[in-house]
């Protein structure tokens, strides 16, 4: 399989790359309330998946408990298939809800070569480590790296 | 000035009653007005860096246990002059009573009391039960920006030694109580970080030779508060062994963990020598031809490290 990893912000999707220079353009403290308002912005389970909790993954690295799934679907347009992402997470653990909630509305929704050409390093990009520090940064790029391995693991199936 | 000390029969068998504050207590001063008017600075430290946001106590500041107590380079505490400057930004004086809260039983509340104890700041408390208790007894939260008057604090240097223990001092007090107060797991090298926490690069696995295994959560009941004097004499002298005047060092995988359990040994059960070792697992289980046990057994002092 061809490795589409390249380092660089250029190979973000519009929705994330917009999130980013939101981010960027604004003050640390800021910075902060965004994520809040991300954390806050993070949609409900489905019910289907309310009701069956070993359908999701808890990613360990996340000092909050964080449960994540993916599923795909078909794309009416008969193009590559859509990832939808699913997240839960405590409301007494606003950080990791804050960076779900950033992948929730930056990814949901693309196709499997999108999403994998997202820089595994993507989380610095939001200039959050100096206020949130690099231990809590671990968890945020471990939410992302299991997103990828997921859908690499889900696209390799389908193919 | 110093506020009055809570009264209860809890507190009362304690050997420091005046370092706790109960729920209700905090509830009443802050209906007094003692927040308000500076006579009480309640402050909010937790691990998750965006919960103070969510809401917090009426009144309460936040401090947080990375940005603003650790110094940003080198692996130790902020000095003299950033504590002061933060202190003061916070509205905290030197003769401020403080009384310090926050998430999961108050373990970052109990690390950031004890860094303002390594700056002798005299009256400084913990909130019983933390941010949990409050919480649940369905008490006021506000998102409400605190407005605070800068306070007036003095540089004062640090100082360590009463209640930090360094990695050498924890050699030279081998053959002395430890306590390790991680997961059983961490324990007997199972593993090297707390189950469902991240891998923070232990390279060995185990603990000092001699440590009693007393997992911090223990200290704590089901809402989050210590236990009664009691449970923990039951818990510390019987079980971990310790004898009245004994010398302790306390210590778990980066010191936050620890800082529970040395509040416990040290203003509830009144050991008088109690040190908090920060370093801690991610400096012993890095360190190299220090001696580790693994296993559930404590294991002994290796025969070169004994000293007279």
């Amino acid at each position: 399989m061809r490795k589409l990893e390249v380092m660089s912000t250029n190979t973000l999707p519009t929705a994330l790359a917009e999130i980013v220079d939101d981010f960027q353009a604004l003050t640390e403290p800021d910075r902060l309330q965004l994520l809040l308002e991300f954390s806050k912005g993070l949609p409900e389970l489905p019910e289907r998946l309310k009701d069956h909790p070993e359908l999701l993954e808890q990613v360990v690295e996340c000092q909050s408990p964080l449960f994540l799934t993916i599923e795909s679907e078909k794309n009416p347009d008969g193009g590559a298939r859509a990832f939808r992402l699913y997240f839960k997470a405590p409301p007494e653990a606003p950080t990791t809800r804050g960076f779900a909630g950033v992948l929730h509305e930056g990814l949901d929704g693309l196709t499997a070569e999108e999403i994998l050409a997202v820089p595994d390093d993507m989380p610095e990009l939001l200039g959050l480590t100096r206020a949130i520090t690099p231990l809590r940064m671990r968890g945020m790029t471990a939410m992302l790296g299991r997103i990828k391995r997921k859908v690499a693991a889900a696209s390799r199936l389908e193919s | 000035m110093s506020y009055p000390v809570e009264q209860n029969e809890k507190f009362a068998a304690y050997a420091n009653p005046e370092r706790l504050v109960s729920t209700e207590w905090l509830a009443a001063a802050v209906a007094d007005g003692a927040v308000a008017d500076g006579k009480l600075v309640v402050v909010e430290s937790d691990e998750d860096v965006l919960l103070y946001e969510t809401g917090h106590i009426p009144g309460a500041v936040k401090i947080d246990w990375h940005t603003d107590l650790n110094d940003e380079i080198t692996r130790d505490y902020v000095d003299g002059a950033a504590f002061a400057a933060l202190a003061a930004s916070k509205g905290i004086s030197r003769d401020s009573t403080v009384v310090i809260y926050g998430d999961k039983s108050n373990w970052w509340a109990a690390y950031a009391l004890w860094v303002f104890t390594l700056f002798g700041h005299e009256d400084v408390r913990l909130l019983d039960g933390g941010r949990d208790k409050w919480i649940a007894e369905g008490r006021e939260v506000t998102t409400d920006r605190t407005q605070t008057s800068v306070g007036d604090y003095p540089e004062v240097e640090r100082n360590d030694a009463p209640i930090r223990a360094f990695k050498e001092d924890v050699l030279a007090h081998l053959g002395n109580p430890l306590i390790d107060v991680r997961s059983p797991e961490e324990y007997t090298g199972q593993r090297t970080h707390m189950p469902a926490y991240p891998e923070e690069g232990a390279l060995r696995g185990g603990h000092i030779p001699t440590a009693a295994s007393i997992p911090w959560a223990r200290a704590a009941a089901e809402d989050g508060t210590y236990r009664s004097r009691e449970e923990l004499e039951a818990l510390y002298l019987g079980e971990a062994g310790l004898e009245p005047g004994d010398n302790v060092v306390a210590y778990c995988r980066i010191g936050e963990r620890s800082s529970h359990t040395w509040f416990a040994l040290k203003y509830l059960l009144g050991f008088d020598t109690v040190r908090n070792y920060d370093g801690s697992w991610t400096e012993w289980g890095n360190a190299v031809r220090v001696p580790i046990v693994k296993g559930a057994e404590r294991g002994s002092v290796p025969a070169s490290l004994v000293r007279n």
